[in-house]
């Protein structure tokens, strides 16, 4: 992946024209994501938002090398060398219910063959970062799920990669908990400021978390909108919510957000429908 | 047909308040008593009924006579001579049969052509009854040990090698993902992933394949010709009618039995130390 001049230094992901199409079984062809353009400049926390089918998730694998592009180019502006390129926390129970929490939160470093010294800074770190040390030794199914989640937070973290991926990571998680491990997030965040791509469907999760949200219209999923959130760091989830403009951001992509539930809910019931018909041809 | 559903819907909660009453706790310790008790009782009144002659002691001799006969056994030293050949047959056919069956088992498991390769093989020769298949065995291995190995190793290598694959299969999809992001290559993926995700299943499959590796020694030691091991003598002392004899061999194989489960429950237990069990 090579850089282009043009590209400003402060540019840490540079997507231009990706597109990905998909084969549903009866051969009917779906984009899921057409012509999308975006940078993220370095550091950012950066959240989408947009209906469910928008293609939020395919682009998130997408920029973790799970799926491969249709079209177009993701470009990851690289700093130190031997870092990873990205660490991904995944929506619902990824850790490994056979390793320990010590074993799972360094499981990237493992892979990657880092000193076993190192290993243990690391991960200790994270892991009280986390609340998670005295855990270390525990395995999963013995842990709440947002102790599980803390988990899969501290195993991205340690890996140090060059961007963080999120997909719904809080999404099964009670009101409680999220916001817990929403500060608890943004607290981590602070020490390392990495740059994070973050997909949600909370709207308030999103203003809490973010600098900018993009608003992503219905399938073919683009960027409609996008929304800057002015709060200062470090951030109090709480205090945050007290501040005026939050309501109005929280209406303003709302209003953005509408339209397109609206009609990703439109699309799925002619999906639906034309189904029922395919069924009774056959 | 409408009469019971609309009883059935009436009923529920005054059915559940009435089931919740009636189900009165029992200890565990009373719990053990009865499962202690059971073969007792069964033991014991075949002991009493043997001796008083309402069971024909010449096809059921009392309990202690069988005892008697295995200690007689012990004591000559032939129970031992016997079970040192069973044994070894046992593991060798254990070992030949249990390992290919896991390799294959994984590979299929995360090959889709190996697995379409494999496939209409094991699902047409698993039905297959295993006993009527040790004439095979004896065309072409001969009268000897090595018959005895193979075919202890086919019963092992199908309920293990079946467990395998679908514990590997079964894995979820999402753990892959996990490892293939953390920069996992092939290696590090079959012994991070692949191997413990199945790990349960395989335990699964050697519990079974264990059982079943029992069977097929006590099959080809009556019929293989080999004039030893412990089916071989349930069978001569069917012949000879020395009833007692035969019992033993019986009870011996039922220990044994017991102690494979227990054997490989234990090391199970060892391997999946983040399954719970009660």
């Amino acid at each position: 992946m090579s850089i282009p001049t043009a590209t400003a230094v402060d540019t840490k992901i540079r997507i231009r024209g990706l597109t990905k199409t998909f084969t549903v079984p009866g051969g009917h062809v779906v984009t899921a994501l057409e012509d999308f353009d975006l940078d993220v400049p370095q550091g950012q926390f950066l959240t989408l938002v947009g209906p469910s089918g928008c293609g939020k998730t395919t682009f998130l694998r997408m920029l973790a090398g799970l799926e491969t592009p249709s079209a177009g180019t993701i470009e990851l502006n690289r700093g130190t060398a031997g870092r990873p390129e990205n660490s991904m926390v995944f929506q619902g129970d990824s850790i490994f219910p056979w390793m320990s929490v010590w074993q799972n939160a360094a499981y990237g470093l493992t892979v990657r063959g880092v000193a076993k010294a190192d290993i243990k800074d690391t991960v200790g770190h994270y892991l009280d970062a986390t609340g998670l040390t005295k855990f270390a030794d525990t395995f999963p199914h013995q842990l709440s799920g947002g102790m599980r989640q803390r988990v899969s937070i501290a195993r991205a973290f340690a890996n140090d990669p060059e961007i963080l991926l999120m997909d719904e990571p809080f999404s099964a998680l009670d009101e409680q908990n999220k916001t817990l491990l929403q500060a608890e997030l943004l607290r981590i965040w602070d020490e390392t400021r990495k740059t994070v791509v973050f997909i949600t469907h909370s709207v308030d999760e999103a203003v809490t978390l973010s600098d900018r949200i993009m608003v992503m219209s219905a399938q073919p999923g683009r960027a409609k909108a996008f929304i800057d959130v002015p709060f200062d760091r470090p951030r109090d989830v709480l205090q945050l919510r007290h501040q005026p403009e939050y309501g109005e951001i929280v209406y303003d992509i709302w209003s953005q957000l509408k339209e397109e539930v609206d009609k990703a809910k439109q699309q799925a019931d002619e999906r639906v429908v034309s189904s029922k018909r395919s069924l009774f041809r056959r | 047909m409408s009469a019971t559903v609309e009883t059935a819907k009436a009923q529920p909660a005054v059915m559940a308040a009435k089931q919740i009453k009636q189900r009165r706790p029992v200890s565990r310790r009373s719990l053990r008593v009865v499962s202690i008790m059971s073969p007792l009782v069964i033991l014991v009144s075949w002991e009493i009924l043997s001796r008083v002659g309402a069971l024909d002691a010449r096809f059921f001799p009392a309990p202690t006579l069988v005892f008697q006969a295995l200690w007689d056994e012990a004591k000559t030293g032939d129970l031992w001579n016997q079970s040192q050949h069973s044994l070894s047959r046992l593991v060798i056919g254990f070992v030949v049969g249990a390992v290919p069956g896991i390799v294959i088992g994984i590979v299929a498991g995360l090959s889709r052509v190996v697995n379409a390769a494999v496939r209409p093989l094991i699902s047409g020769l698993y039905p297959v009854p295993k006993s009527a298949i040790f004439p095979l065995f004896l065309l072409f291995f001969g009268f000897g040990e090595n018959t005895i190995w193979y075919f202890v190793a086919t019963g092992v290598f199908f309920p293990v090698m079946i467990n395998t694959y679908s514990g590997v299969a079964n894995v979820a999809q999402i753990f892959y993902d996990v490892a293939e992001n953390f920069g996992a290559r092939r290696g590090r993926v079959f012994w991070s992933v692949a191997l413990p995700g199945a790990m349960p299943n395989i335990i699964t499959g050697v519990e079974l394949g264990a059982g079943m590796g029992l069977i097929m020694l006590a099959i080809a030691e009556m019929l293989g010709g080999v004039g030893n091991g412990w089916g071989y003598m349930v069978w001569n002392s069917y012949q000879l009618f020395r009833i007692e004899s035969m019992y033993a061999y019986l009870l011996v194989f039922a220990l044994v039995g017991m102690l494979l489960a227990l054997i490989v429950g234990l090391v199970g237990r060892r391997v999946t130390p983040w399954i719970t069990r009660h």
